[in-house]
């Protein structure tokens, strides 16, 4: 198991991974495959299970911090341990109720409770923690009461069925988990089809799409309209250092889109004429900012002054439910000047031996930019568009609050 | 990916070369021993490729880089401390890598790159075409394209066995000489094939110039000359480059001996090619200056991902801040210190007030106390220096101390634990060891791979240099008076020979001085006046200020009258080093001939510069009359009479000497004015200059101004008595 983290820390530290995607998949896989190695006591399984990912999800943050993806997916993968156990306890529990007394709820039916998904009594288990959000509200879920209540109840008999169903639960817990970190997988997996399916309602007839740098979500939205016979034209920026834009260019014409490559300094000229702004993002934070390519927040504020929709493609492995103040937050990365400039022709402008010894040229070549919540039309992520003022509440459905901080307890 | 390109071609070879790639893992090379004394006294106590490199030993650099280029294994050679190396990579961890394999081979005996290389085929350890660097390679560049030009050339031609890598920068001598220190590099490549054919590393030593054999123009279609060119010292290599050493037992540096062994001999047929990398970054620590200057380049985040806040290997991480400043999150720093860009601060180290650091690297555990200044320094680990110190542009090894009030002038370098006094200045580019200096000191350069230097690097291992130090301290350290670093110090002091002395400031971290930097210049003013330089062209230095640093904007201004001027000091170039050389008559003359031709000048203008560079050779000989300087004349006029007779076939390229002497007379060599008509009635008696010319040179002059008559009347005797002399003869 060590050897798999650490080959994968390596890959981290050393910038070996890229994309959020591909470093979210990596990461759940490692994780998946820990879970599945990891020795459990035979009580509080779900806790000492919570504090070795801590252990592990710490070091992985630490290995690229700013790859906040990796901290996403820890997040996740402790908040699917805290669902899972709850309705591990909840069905034990439950199942009980049922042989201690189903009279005391009539509109309850037994094979409600059996029936009972994982997902809505975790659901359900989060209502207890917390105010109730707009989607656990508006999802008709149907037994809120059903766990405080029986576990109050059943006391005396918890013991005995406990020590029962002990080996039974004991594997069951990881095999759940496993089994809820196998579905992240697959959703990390199909979030672009997912996102690209919602393409037609946003893109209409004879719109201009101006996008930035190069996205795989905003490629595969693209396509999915152009698939379904709209007929628009794309602007892409080119999205200097890296020109990542000229690969989607070449993508896009490939797939039979009309397309027309334009300099990011061209943007505001050309703002004007564009219908939508569809844009991908590094990751989304808890308050709707986002992290994206540099150059991003010139083209938002164009949009802005232009009353341009700017929408944002995001899966929901980008959800961050870090704030962009907090501390542990590294908000970029400064790469090499060599994508800006030729080494040996200014190898006379990098001149150390002269004069004070610091030479007067000096290179910055950011990866990422910040673009304040105000400036997102729309967020649209694997569960649909939502407004940047909504996002707390979206991740708060993924994250459990207890996770924001990833470090494993003294291990005293 | 190199063979999956060419696989997808669907070629019969390429597929060969698919499964040779899967059968091989690629190796590497290291050569953790740089066989030089350029880091004395550092290196006698730990190897340098250990040495702290922005706080990570240089090896982890190359060893990453190789790793993340996709070598398989690497062989590390260690020579000089290869206990302490062998230690460091197990210790760090470097051993146990996944897909990633270390072995280390141990010498004691091999005092050069050749002898290392000699052993490495004795273990028959390589399979394949393997990488060779020295464990002081700063590098990010991809491997893939240049191993797989490599690999085509050798399926076409087996003789092909060698890709060195190379990478531009700017040919000026003050950046060359500013950033690595290094000599200049002329390189012969066929633009075409980029085929190696040339290579000399020691242009300073050329005194300008640079002879080429003439069978390269013959051989090859075009050649292009470059000095703009930096060699990485990453060399793609084949098998046989190890039986190649091991074939001439004498060859021990790799450039010097091995690469113009190859280019010089041609029975064999060895090919060398060359690979130019342009967005990525490769460089080579060889001495003080290029550590300053990749330290800076690291900083400055060329060598991207190996930047002090990624931890590509055990480095510690550090965060980025504004303006490039790295801090480790737990150091302890005053509130009134002030951090300036461009520095590194190691995790432990605590800074205390008032102090402040600019454009420099702190280690780990460092405790600097209030009211230092640090300034473009390297401060490795475990270094106390306390209140009010003042550092300038200096290395200083780990676990030094430096007690309150002393001071280093720039370009000094202290060595591992020494102990600097009480208020004591360290003197500019003085080197301080605990060690004592060897005796035996090698000046030359060239000596550098001779038994007697690299029997010190070698010798003493680390519990031995330990033992050393103690017996040291314990005899000496009574007798205060040995050591040489102030109250309470301990070390000893190096001394550099007179003509080191002068070279001190090459090869350090500090800055160039001032006067340096433009004798720098005006040496590359004189080197563009000879023939030989290839392109650069600048106008004569009355023109070009000693302050100038560019002379691009004056390239532009050339004009004719340049050009006469530059024909007439490449020609009195040329004739010097006739006299100098004893060249004879005829190769003169076919020099300036093409000088003439290269520069379109009438061959009045030949005559004229080349009368000049006779006189003016006159007048440098020593002499202290006029009459002395008339003898001084006519022996010269004697010796070069038939040269100076070929270039004047007609009258009229006789009045051009004479104009051109008058005008020396009036401008540049006064001396001669009272001599003008001796001198004149001299050429006439050696049949130089004909009486037609005289005459005709009189008559010319008769209507120009009083100013340029001058020497016409001085000269009037003589034309009278040569015009009786023909009225005579016509009578006759």
């Amino acid at each position: 198991m060590n050897a798999l983290v650490n080959e994968f820390i390596i890959k981290l530290k050393k910038r070996k991974i890229e994309g959020s995607k591909t470093t979210a998949k990596l990461t759940a896989e490692v994780l998946r495959s820990c879970i599945s190695q990891q020795r459990l006591p035979q009580t509080n399984q779900a806790d000492a299970l919570i504090d070795a990912i801590r252990g592990i999800g710490e070091k992985l943050i630490a290995a690229n911090p700013v790859e906040l993806a990796v901290g996403n997916i820890v997040r996740r993968v402790l908040n699917i341990i805290r669902e899972e156990d709850v309705s591990l306890t909840a069905a034990a529990v439950g199942g009980l109720g049922i042989s201690a007394g189903s009279d005391d709820e009539d509109d309850v039916k037994p094979d409600d409770h059996q029936g009972l998904s994982a997902a809505a009594v975790a659901a359900a288990a989060r209502n207890t923690l917390r105010p109730p959000s707009l989607q656990t509200l508006l999802e008709d879920i149907p037994q809120s009461t059903a766990v405080p209540r029986t576990s109050s109840s059943g006391g005396d008999s918890e013991g005995k069925s406990k020590s029962a169903d002990k080996n039974s639960t004991s594997k069951k817990l990881k095999h759940n988990v496993i089994e809820a970190v196998n579905e992240l997988i697959q959703d990390i997996a199909t979030c672009h089809e997912q996102i690209a399916e919602q393409a037609v309602e946003h893109i209409h007839h004879n719109e201009v799409i101006l996008t930035l740098g190069n996205s795989r979500t905003v490629m595969e939205f693209l396509c999915a309209a152009k698939e379904k016979k709209r007929s628009f034209r794309v602007f892409v920026a080119e999205g200097a250092p890296r020109y990542q834009g000229h690969a989607l260019a070449k993508e896009l014409v490939a797939r039979g889109l009309q397309t027309t490559v334009i300099t990011d300094s061209a943007v505001f000229a050309i703002i004007s004429r564009v219908n939508m702004v569809v844009v991908g993002a590094h990751t989304v934070m808890a308050n709707g900012g986002v992290i994206a390519p540099v150059g991003m927040n010139m083209v938002a504020l164009a949009a802005q002054r232009h009353a341009v929709p700017f929408v944002v493609l995001a899966g929901t492995h980008k959800l961050c439910p870090l704030y962009p103040h907090n501390p542990e937050v590294l908000l970029n990365e400064l790469k090499s000047p060599a994508e800006l400039l030729d080494f040996g022709e200014f190898s006379d402008c990098l001149d150390f031996g002269s004069s004070s010894g610091s030479p007067l040229l000096h290179v910055v070549n950011p990866a990422f930019d910040y673009v304040p919540p105000n400036l997102v039309s729309l967020f649209i992520t694997d569960t649909g568009g939502h407004n940047a003022s909504f996002m707390y509440r979206l991740i708060a459905d993924y994250y459990s609050a207890d996770d924001i901080v990833v470090k494993q307890k003294s291990i005293s | 990916m190199v063979a999956k390109k060419g696989g997808s071609k669907g070629m019969g070879a390429a597929e060969d070369a698919e499964e040779e790639l899967a059968r091989t893992p690629l190796q590497a090379i290291i050569l953790a021993d740089s066989f030089t004394t350029k880091f004395r006294p550092i290196t006698l106590e730990r190897p340098k490729v250990l040495l702290p490199l922005v706080n990570a030993p240089m090896i982890d650099y190359t060893l990453a880089w190789l790793e993340s280029a996709g070598v398989e294994e690497v062989f590390v050679f260690c020579c000089a401390h290869s206990k302490q190396v062998i230690d460091y990579l197990d210790k760090s961890n470097w051993f146990g890598q996944p897909n990633f394999s270390v072995t280390t081979i141990e010498s004691h005996n091999a005092i050069s790159a050749g002898d290392a290389l000699r052993l490495i085929y004795e273990q028959h350890v390589i399979r394949g075409d393997f990488i060779l660097v020295s464990g002081d390679t700063v590098s990010n560049m991809s491997l893939s394209q240049a191993l797989k030009e490599h690999k085509e050339r050798r399926r076409k031609d087996s003789n092909a066995v060698m890709t060195m890598v190379i990478k531009q920068s700017k040919a000026s001598p003050v950046t060359r000489q500013s950033r690595l220190g290094t000599e200049e590099l002329f390189m012969v490549i066929d633009p075409e094939t980029k085929q190696l054919l040339y290579y000399e590393d020691r242009g300073d030593n050329l005194k300008g110039y640079l002879s080429l054999d003439k069978a390269l123009l013959t051989d090859n279609t075009s050649i292009s000359l470059q000095n703009d060119k930096q060699d990485c010292y990453i060399d793609i290599c084949s098998p046989e480059v190890l039986s190649l050493f091991t074939d001439n037992f004498d060859y021990q540096h790799l450039r010097r001996d091995f690469v113009k062994g190859l280019l010089v001999d041609d029975i064999m047929g060895y090919k060398i090619y060359t690979h130019e990398i342009h967005s990525s970054y490769a460089a080579r620590i060889d001495n003080y200056r290029s550590y300053h200057t990749i330290s800076k380049d690291i900083i400055q985040r060329w060598t991207y991902p190996l930047v002090p806040d990624v931890q590509f290997f055990g480095n510690s991480a550090t965060k980025l801040e504004r303006q490039g400043m790295y801090r480790a999150p737990d150091i302890k720093q005053s509130r009134s210190s002030k951090i300036g860009p461009f520095t590194v601060i190691g995790s432990g180290t605590s800074i205390g007030n008032n102090t402040e650091i600019s454009n420099s690297v702190v280690g780990e555990c460092c405790s600097i106390g209030s009211n230092v200044t640090i300034e473009g320094c390297y401060i490795w680990h475990n270094v106390t220096i306390e209140d009010g110190c003042k550092l300038k542009h200096s290395i200083v090894c780990d676990g030094v101390t430096m007690k309150s009030g002393a001071a280093l002038e720039p370009g000094v370098v202290l060595s591992f634990k020494v102990v600097i006094g009480r208020n004591f200045l360290v003197p500019a580019y003085s080197k301080v060891s605990l060690h004592q200096q060897p005796i035996r000191q090698d000046s030359d350069e060239e000596l550098e791979y001779a038994d007697n230097s690299s029997g010190i690097t070698e010798s003493p291992s680390v519990s031995g240099t330990l033992d050393l130090l103690n017996e040291e301290e314990r005899t000496e350290l009574p007798d205060s008076q040995a050591y040489e670093v102030g109250d309470g110090g301990v070390g000893f002091i190096w001394l550099v020979s007179e003509a080191g002395q002068e070279e001190e400031w090459r090869h350090s971290v500090a800055p160039i001085p001032v006067d340096k930097l433009v004798a720098i210049m005006q040496i590359s003013n004189d080197e563009a006046d000879l023939p030989n330089e290839d392109g650069a062209f600048l106008p004569p230095s009355g023109e070009l200020g000693p302050d100038s640093i560019t002379n691009d904007s004056n390239e532009d201004a050339e004009d004719i009258r340049d050009d006469s001027v530059i024909f007439e000091r490449e020609v009195e170039a040329t004739f010097q080093r006739a006299v100098e050389e004893d060249v004879t008559d005829d190769h003169v003359i076919l020099e300036v001939n093409s000088l003439r031709l290269s520069y379109n000048m009438a061959s009045a203008d030949c005559a004229g510069a080349l009368f000049s560079s006779v006189m003016k050779l006159a007048l440098d000989a020593p002499h202290d009359s006029p009459n002395e300087l008339y003898k001084n004349v006519v022996s010269t006029v004697r010796k070069w009479k038939k040269l100076l007779k070929y270039y004047l076939p007609s009258i009229d390229e006789e009045i051009e000497v004479i104009l051109k002497f008058e005008e020396m007379c009036l401008e540049s060599a006064r001396e001669y004015s009272p001599l003008f008509v001796q001198i004149l009635h001299h050429l006439y008696d050696q049949d130089i200059i004909q009486e037609e010319a005289i005459l005709d040179w009189a008559s010319e002059k008769e209507g120009a101004e009083e100013s340029d008559k001058v020497f016409v009347k001085q000269s009037e005797k003589f034309i009278q008595w040569l015009k009786e002399a023909s009225e005579e003869e016509d009578e006759d």
